[in-house]
């Protein structure tokens, strides 16, 4: 597995249980500054649950996390150090309908990062601009599409300027037309140079945005590798099953 | 093929079905019906006291004393806005611990919310009036603590534990993931809690405040029975002082009347509310 020094987000050895439910066994890999990683995997996989404890969203039970020094198995773990540098973007967008477009966005730099208010609303409109939302900054979450709801909550995250994105199955609750604009959107930001860790269940698009994809079943890694040979020719039977079913 | 009469839907009775302007409807009557049982049996009574020589009409006397009643009315909505004040900071605090992270603040809140939810209001009252102390010795001061804010605390104890309950649940009645995307931008509990869950369901809780409010109001006349001088001790003393039996019923449905026109207004406003919430969600 690849273990380079530019490495940010280390796993090595992660274990999950829920009470005897073993959700996630002996996942170890890494993923290097500015690559953008798919993990996939039929469902009820720990895909998901991978991604909740890269950012203390929900305790490890053993083996370590490091992400850009910080460990995220520590009992002294400064949960809020670490979510500074993570961001999250939901299947169900989880955008907080009392406030609006442009609100979402400032919130957790304002209230967070302490920053100012002026030069926040600056960026948060650019933000908003960048997701192709710059006319919608007035309006409330749910006077918006599915698909643009998705984008402001990228654009949310993205205005704490995190070092990584996790993407959590982010289009399973949208309809095919506007599935496009927020995978055009997640494609940008990986060609941008953010590190990215998705979550899919789009074939053609982890191909497409990928640099490194693991097949997860029934909470292992059973295969890795670039796009092109494990999403083409699969080494693993298992894996292979999967893809015939999905493709 | 005729349908079976078991699946036809239940009609109502009444001509009802509309329910909220129904609502509005059956308060009006309610209203009229009251104020014309008054009118009447002012009336009458005037009527038979006619007879006696030199005997002021009920109308009179009604009019003579309503002026003490009222500042006693008064002292009651006083009581009841302190009450709820006290009530609702109380109950606030301890329905945010009712949700609190840890089991221990959790269990304990909810025992003293089931307690105080759970008693009745008059013994509370009474308990308060004969276990606080008549003043609180304090290192720099003794403050007095007169009768009137033993009452206070005394019914802002369950108003605390009601308030309590509909913290809960309307902080209950906030999806999970408005917790965790809130976590997952950094924001700490506290932050998520005052800046993300708050705001989305004060409006779903005011409905219920006022509702406990109204019910408050109604119960402040209590206070008479522990001794405290309000609408209803002034009225019984004016009763006693005329002596007339006949001034009985329409004194105290003059009160009634006091406390259905301060009263229903709230209860009307809480519907219209928590219809319009319902819609929007």
């Amino acid at each position: 597995m690849p273990h380079d020094a530019e490495a940010l987000v280390v796993l090595s050895r992660v274990e999950k249980r829920f009470g005897d439910l073993v959700v996630l066994r002996d996942i170890s890999f890494s993923v290097a500054r500015g690559k953008t990683v798919c993990i996939i995997g039929p469902s009820g996989s720990g895909k998901s649950t991978l991604l909740r404890c890269v950012n203390a969203l929900v305790p490890v039970s053993s083996g370590s996390i490091r992400i850009d020094g910080i460990e995220v198995n520590d009992p002294a773990l400064d949960k809020i150090a670490l979510r500074r540098k993570v961001g999250m973007v939901f299947q169900q967008y989880n955008l907080f309908p009392h406030r609006t477009a442009l609100q979402n966005v400032m919130m957790a730099p304002i209230h967070v990062l302490k920053q100012d208010r002026r030069e926040v609303e600056e960026r948060a409109r650019r933000l908003l601009a960048r997701v192709r939302l710059a006319d919608k900054e007035r309006a409330y979450p749910g006077e918006l599409s599915g698909g643009q709801q998705q984008r402001v909550a990228i654009a949310r995250s993205l205005a704490m300027s995190p070092l990584v994105m996790l993407f959590d199955e982010v289009t399973a609750a949208l309809d095919p037309e506007t599935k496009k604009e927020v995978l055009f959107t997640i494609r940008e930001l990986a060609e941008d140079g953010m590190t990215c860790m998705i979550v899919t269940h789009e074939m053609g698009f982890a191909r497409e945005v990928a640099d490194h994809v693991y097949f997860t079943e029934k909470g292992v890694i059973v295969e890795h590798g670039p796009p092109s040979e494990l999403l083409v020719n699969p080494r693993e039977e298992r894996t292979r099953a999967f893809l015939d079913q999905v493709l | 093929m005729s349908e079976l009469p078991v699946l036809l839907a239940p009609r109502p009775l009444l001509s009802g079905g509309r329910d909220p302007a129904s609502g509005l409807f059956n308060g009006t009557v309610l209203a009229s019906v009251l104020v014309a049982l008054g009118i009447s049996i002012t009336i009458g009574a005037a009527r038979a006291q006619a007879g006696v020589v030199g005997a002021p009409g009920v109308a009179t006397l009604l009019v003579k004393w309503a002026p003490l009643i009222l500042e006693g009315f008064l002292f009651n909505l006083l009581v009841s806005v302190l009450s709820m004040l006290a009530g609702t900071i109380l109950g606030v605090w301890l329905g945010l611990t009712r949700v609190s992270q840890t089991a221990m603040l959790r269990r304990a809140a909810s025992v003293v919310i089931q307690f105080f939810r759970n008693a009745p209001w008059l013994v509370l009252l009474f308990y308060c009036m004969f276990l606080l102390p008549f003043s609180i010795a304090l290192p720099f001061a003794t403050v007095p603590l007169p009768d009137v804010a033993k009452a206070v605390i005394g019914l802002s104890l369950p108003v605390m534990a009601n308030v309590a309950e509909i913290v809960r649940g309307g902080v209950q009645s906030i999806p999970l993931e408005q917790w965790e995307s809130g976590e997952a931008l950094a924001f700490s509990r506290r932050q998520i809690l005052w800046m993300v869950i708050l705001p989305q369901c004060l409006r779903r809780m005011i409905p219920p405040w006022m509702n406990l409010y109204a019910i408050l109001t109604m119960s402040t006349t209590l206070i008479s029975v522990v001794g405290i001088q309000d609408s209803m001790t002034l009225a019984r003393a004016a009763l006693v002082a005329e002596g007339r039996t006949d001034l009985f019923i329409p004194m105290y449905l003059m009160l009634l009347s006091w406390f259905f026109v301060y009263c229903y207004p709230i209860a009307r406003w809480t519907a219209v509310l928590e219809r319009r919430f319902r819609v929007r969600i």
